[in-house]
C-alpha cells in the first residue's frame, strides 16, 4: 500500500479504479465463457433483468438499499482506521432490536412513531454490538478484524437461540416470529408511489427505507468531512500518531468509528424486516455484511462512490437472479464469484497496476508536453 | 441422561470430537505457520473449500484418490501463491485478500459444480475407491475381545480412537512435525525472525519474500489436506459451502492455541468436542441440578467464539500477535 508510485489525482482516483473493475469483470468473463456461455449475451440479459423493467429497476433498488447500509458501515471504519468485519453480526443484531420493539409494541403505537422507534432500535443494537469489539480493541488491544468476525458467528447462534427457544410463534413449524401488525411495516415504495399519484407501479420489496439509506449516505458524507468530530475520526484513520500529535484521543475515536458503522449495519434490519419479511426469522442478511466490504472498496469508500456501487451490487444481484431463471446453467453464484474478484483486484492487489500506469502516463507527457504547453518553451 | 454413562455413548463422541478435529487441526497448523512468518491468513475458509471442490471433482471424474488429492494439493498451492503474490510481493493487504479468497471460492466453487455436475453445485456421490478407508478395525475388534475390561476399553478406546482413516492420524502426527519444522530446524527459525522482525532477517542477507512464500506454500498445502479430508472422508461429496466457517474456527483455535501448533491442537480438541457435544446433545434435557430443560445447543456452538474472544481480551493469559503479523515488508525504505 505504501509502494511510493506518484500518479496523477484523476488517474488515482478515476482511472485505476476503472481498470482494476475491468480486471475482475474480465476473469469473470473468462469463467463464464469457461462454462460455455456467451458472456456477451450473459451481460445483456444481466442488463436487461436489472433495468428492463419498472420491477426490475425496483428490485435492484431493494437490493442496493441494504449494501448502501453494509457498505457505509465498512467506510466509516475504515476511516477510523479500522476494518469491520462485523457488518454480518451488527446487522443480525439490529434487525433483533428492531424486531423485539415492535413484537412489544405494535400493537399500541402508530406507524408514525413505530417505525422512527424501530429504526432507533435497529441503530442501537446494532451499536451495541459493534461497541464490545470497539471496546476491547481501545482498552484490551485486542484486534478488531478477529473478534468482529467472531462476533458474528455469536451473533448467528445468539439469533438462533432466540428464535428457537423464545420468539417462534408457539405451534409454527417454521423458525419465525409472529407478522408485525402494519404499524410496524415499512410501506412498500409502490405504496408510497401511489399516494404522490404515481400508478400502478409493480408491487415489489423495495420500501421506503431507501430513502432512509440515501439519507444516511448523505449524513455520513456531512459527518465525515463537515463535522470535527469527522475530522478527528479520518485523521485517527490516515495517520494514528499525527492524530495522537494533535492531542485526538484514539480510544474515543474507535467507539465513535465502530458505533456508527454498527448502527449503520444495523439499519439492514429495517430494510429486509420491517419492508419485507415482516417478522423476525433466521438467515435474511446472507452475506449482505460481506458484500458491503465489496461495495465499499468500489466506491472507494466515499457516500457517493458507496450509492453508485451499491447501485452496481443490486443490479448483480438481480440481473443475476433473473438470469438464472432464463439459463439454467448461470447461477446466483457467479455474482459472489465476481464480487470476491472485485474485492481481490479493487481491494488487495489494487496498487499492482499502478506502477505500469505511471510508466506509460510518464511515455504520454513526455511526448505530449511540448505540443500541451506551448507557451512555456517560448517563453 | 443414561447416556452419559454409556461407554458406547462416550467412545461414539470421542470419536466424532476426533473426526470434526481433522480438518480444524490442519487448517489451524496452515495458519499457525503463515502467521509466524508474518502473513495473515483469513482465507483458510477460501483455501480449504476450493480444495474440497478440486478432490471432490477430481474424484468423479477420474476415480482415483491419489489425483483427487493432487487435485486438491494443486488448488490449495495456487491460491497460496496468489496469497504470496499479492501481499508479499505487492503488499496488499492481507485481510482483504483473505476476504476475497473467501468470497471466490464460495462462489466459483458452485458456479463450476452446477456448470460440470448439474447436481445443483454438488459433485456426485464419490465411489468407494476414491475414499479413504478406515484404519485399526482389527485392533478395535481385538480389544472387544479382551476378558473383563474389553467391552469398556473396546467402546472407549476401539470405537473412540481407532478405526479412523489415514489423514486423521496424519493430521495429528503433523502437529508434532510443524512443532519441530519450527522450532527446531534453521528454517523453522529463520521464518519466526520472519514474523517479529523482517528487517533483521533481512539483514542477515536472507530473503523475506522467499521465507514467506515458503511458509504460504505449506500454508497452502495444509488447507488442501483439510478441504480433501472433507470430502475424501466426511461427505460422501462436496456439497455448496461446506466448510460453514470451519477455516475461521480453526483461526480462532490457532488464536486460542498463542500461535503455537501444539497449544492449537488442544484447543482444536476443545473446539471439536464442543461442537460434537452439540450436535448429541440436541434435544436432551438438561439434568435436573441444572433446572431442567432443553441444553441449549446454541450456546455451546457459540462457546469456541466467545472463549476466543475472551482470550484475546486478555481475561484468561495473554495471547500475542506475532510482531510484524501484517506488515508487508518493503525493502528500500
Amino acid at each position: 500500500m505504501n509502494q511510493a508510485v506518484e500518479l496523477p489525482r484523476w488517474l488515482d482516483v478515476v482511472v485505476l479504479p476503472l481498470i482494476n473493475l475491468l480486471l475482475a469483470l474480465l476473469v469473470c468473463a473468462l469463467v463464464v465463457a469457461g462454462i460455455g456461455l456467451n458472456p456477451l449475451q450473459v451481460l445483456g440479459l444481466l442488463v436487461k433483468g436489472a433495468f428492463g423493467s419498472a420491477s426490475g429497476i425496483s428490485y435492484t433498488l431493494y437490493y442496493a438499499t441494504t449494501f448502501i447500509f453494509t457498505g457505509l458501515a465498512v467506510a466509516v471504519a475504515f476511516h477510523g482506521g479500522l476494518f469491520n468485519i462485523g457488518g454480518e453480526g451488527q446487522a443480525m443484531v439490529g434487525g433483533l432490536g428492531a424486531s423485539l420493539l415492535a413484537l412489544w409494541l405494535d400493537s399500541r403505537l402508530p406507524a408514525p412513531l413505530m417505525l422512527p422507534l424501530m429504526v432507533v432500535g435497529g441503530a442501537l443494537a446494532g451499536m451495541a454490538w459493534a461497541a464490545v469489539p470497539a471496546a476491547l480493541q481501545a482498552w484490551r488491544g485486542s484486534h478488531v478484524v478477529i473478534t468482529t468476525i467472531m462476533f458474528n458467528f455469536i451473533a448467528s447462534a445468539l439469533l438462533a437461540y432466540l428464535l428457537v427457544n423464545v420468539l417462534k410463534e408457539p405451534g409454527s413449524m417454521t423458525v419465525e416470529t409472529r407478522a408485525f401488525a402494519e404499524s410496524a411495516q415499512m410501506p412498500g415504495m409502490h405504496t408510497a408511489l401511489a399516494w404522490l399519484g404515481i400508478a400502478p407501479w409493480p408491487s415489489t420489496p423495495l420500501n421506503l427505507s431507501l430513502l432512509l439509506a440515501i439519507a444516511c449516505a448523505l449524513a455520513v458524507w456531512l459527518f465525515l468531512w463537515r463535522t470535527r468530530a469527522g475530522y478527528e475520526l479520518r485523521v485517527v484513520g490516515f495517520s494514528p500518531p499525527a492524530a495522537h500529535y494533535a492531542g485526538i484521543r484514539p480510544k474515543a475515536q474507535i467507539m465513535l468509528a465502530m458505533a456508527i458503522s454498527g448502527a449503520l449495519a444495523g439499519l439492514v434490519g429495517i430494510n429486509e424486516l420491517a419492508g419485507v419479511q415482516h417478522r423476525l426469522l433466521l438467515d435474511y442478511v446472507v452475506g449482505a455484511g460481506f458484500t458491503g466490504i465489496a461495495v465499499s472498496l468500489i466506491g472507494r469508500n466515499h457516500p457517493l462512490g458507496i450509492v453508485l456501487a451499491a447501485l452496481l451490487f443490486g443490479a448483480l444481484f438481480q440481473g443475476g437472479a433473473e438470469l438464472s431463471f432464463e439459463i439454467p446453467a448461470f447461477s446466483r453464484d457467479m455474482v459472489t464469484t465476481l464480487q470476491g474478484l472485485i474485492v481481490l483486484f479493487s481491494g488487495a492487489m489494487a496498487r499492482i497496476a499502478a506502477p505500469l500506469l505511471a510508466r506509460i502516463y510518464g511515455a504520454l507527457a513526455q511526448r505530449w508536453r511540448p505540443r500541451l504547453q506551448p507557451g512555456v518553451s517560448h517563453g | 441422561m443414561d447416556e452419559l454413562i454409556s461407554s458406547v455413548w462416550w467412545g461414539g463422541l470421542i470419536a466424532s470430537t476426533l473426526r470434526v478435529s481433522v480438518p480444524l487441526v490442519l487448517c489451524a497448523l496452515a495458519a499457525t505457520i503463515s502467521e509466524r512468518a508474518g502473513v495473515i491468513d483469513l482465507g483458510l475458509e477460501g483455501k480449504m473449500l476450493m480444495s474440497a471442490f478440486a478432490a471432490a471433482a477430481a474424484g468423479a471424474a477420474t476415480g482415483s484418490l491419489p489425483l483427487a488429492l493432487l487435485a486438491a494439493l494443486a488448488v490449495g498451492l495456487a491460491l497460496a501463491m496468489l496469497h504470496g503474490y499479492a501481499c508479499v510481493s505487492h503488499s496488499g493487504d492481507q485481510v482483504v485478500l483473505g476476504m476475497a479468497l473467501s468470497m471466490i471460492a464460495s462462489g466459483l466453487s458452485v458456479v463450476l459444480g452446477i456448470a460440470w455436475f448439474h447436481q445443483g453445485g454438488q459433485t456426485p456421490p464419490l465411489p468407494d475407491s476414491v475414499r479413504l478407508a478406515p484404519w485399526g478395525l482389527g485392533l478395535a475388534a481385538a480389544l472387544q475381545r479382551l476378558p473383563l475390561v474389553g467391552g469398556v476399553l473396546g467402546n472407549l478406546v476401539g470405537g473412540g480412537l481407532l478405526g479412523h482413516n489415514l489423514l486423521v492420524y496424519g493430521a495429528l502426527a503433523l502437529v508434532p512435525a510443524v512443532w519441530w519444522l519450527l522450532y527446531r530446524t534453521r528454517f523453522g527459525l529463520r521464518l519466526r525472525a520472519t514474523g517479529e522482525n523482517p528487517a533483521m532477517v533481512d539483514a542477515a542477507g536472507l530473503s523475506v519474500a522467499a521465507l514467506r512464500y515458503g511458509a504460504l506454500a505449506l500454508n497452502g498445502l495444509l488447507c488442501a489436506l483439510a478441504g480433501g479430508y472433507l470430502v475424501l472422508a466426511q461427505n460422501p461429496s462436496f456439497v455448496p459451502n461446506m466448510t460453514a466457517g470451519r477455516g475461521y474456527m480453526a483461526l480462532a483455535a490457532m488464536i486460542f492455541g498463542k500461535w503455537h501448533p501444539v497449544s492449537a491442537l488442544w484447543a482444536c480438541l476443545l473446539f471439536g468436542f464442543l461442537d460434537a457435544a452439540a450436535i448429541r446433545l440436541q434435544g436432551v434435557a438438561l439434568p435436573a441440578v441444572l433446572g431442567g430443560g432443553a441444553v441449549p445447543v446454541q450456546a455451546i456452538q457459540a462457546l469456541p467464539y466467545v472463549l476466543t474472544v475472551v482470550l484475546l481480551a486478555g481475561f484468561i493469559g495473554r495471547s500475542r500477535a506475532p510482531a510484524a503479523l501484517g506488515l508487508p515488508y518493503l525493502k528500500d525504505r
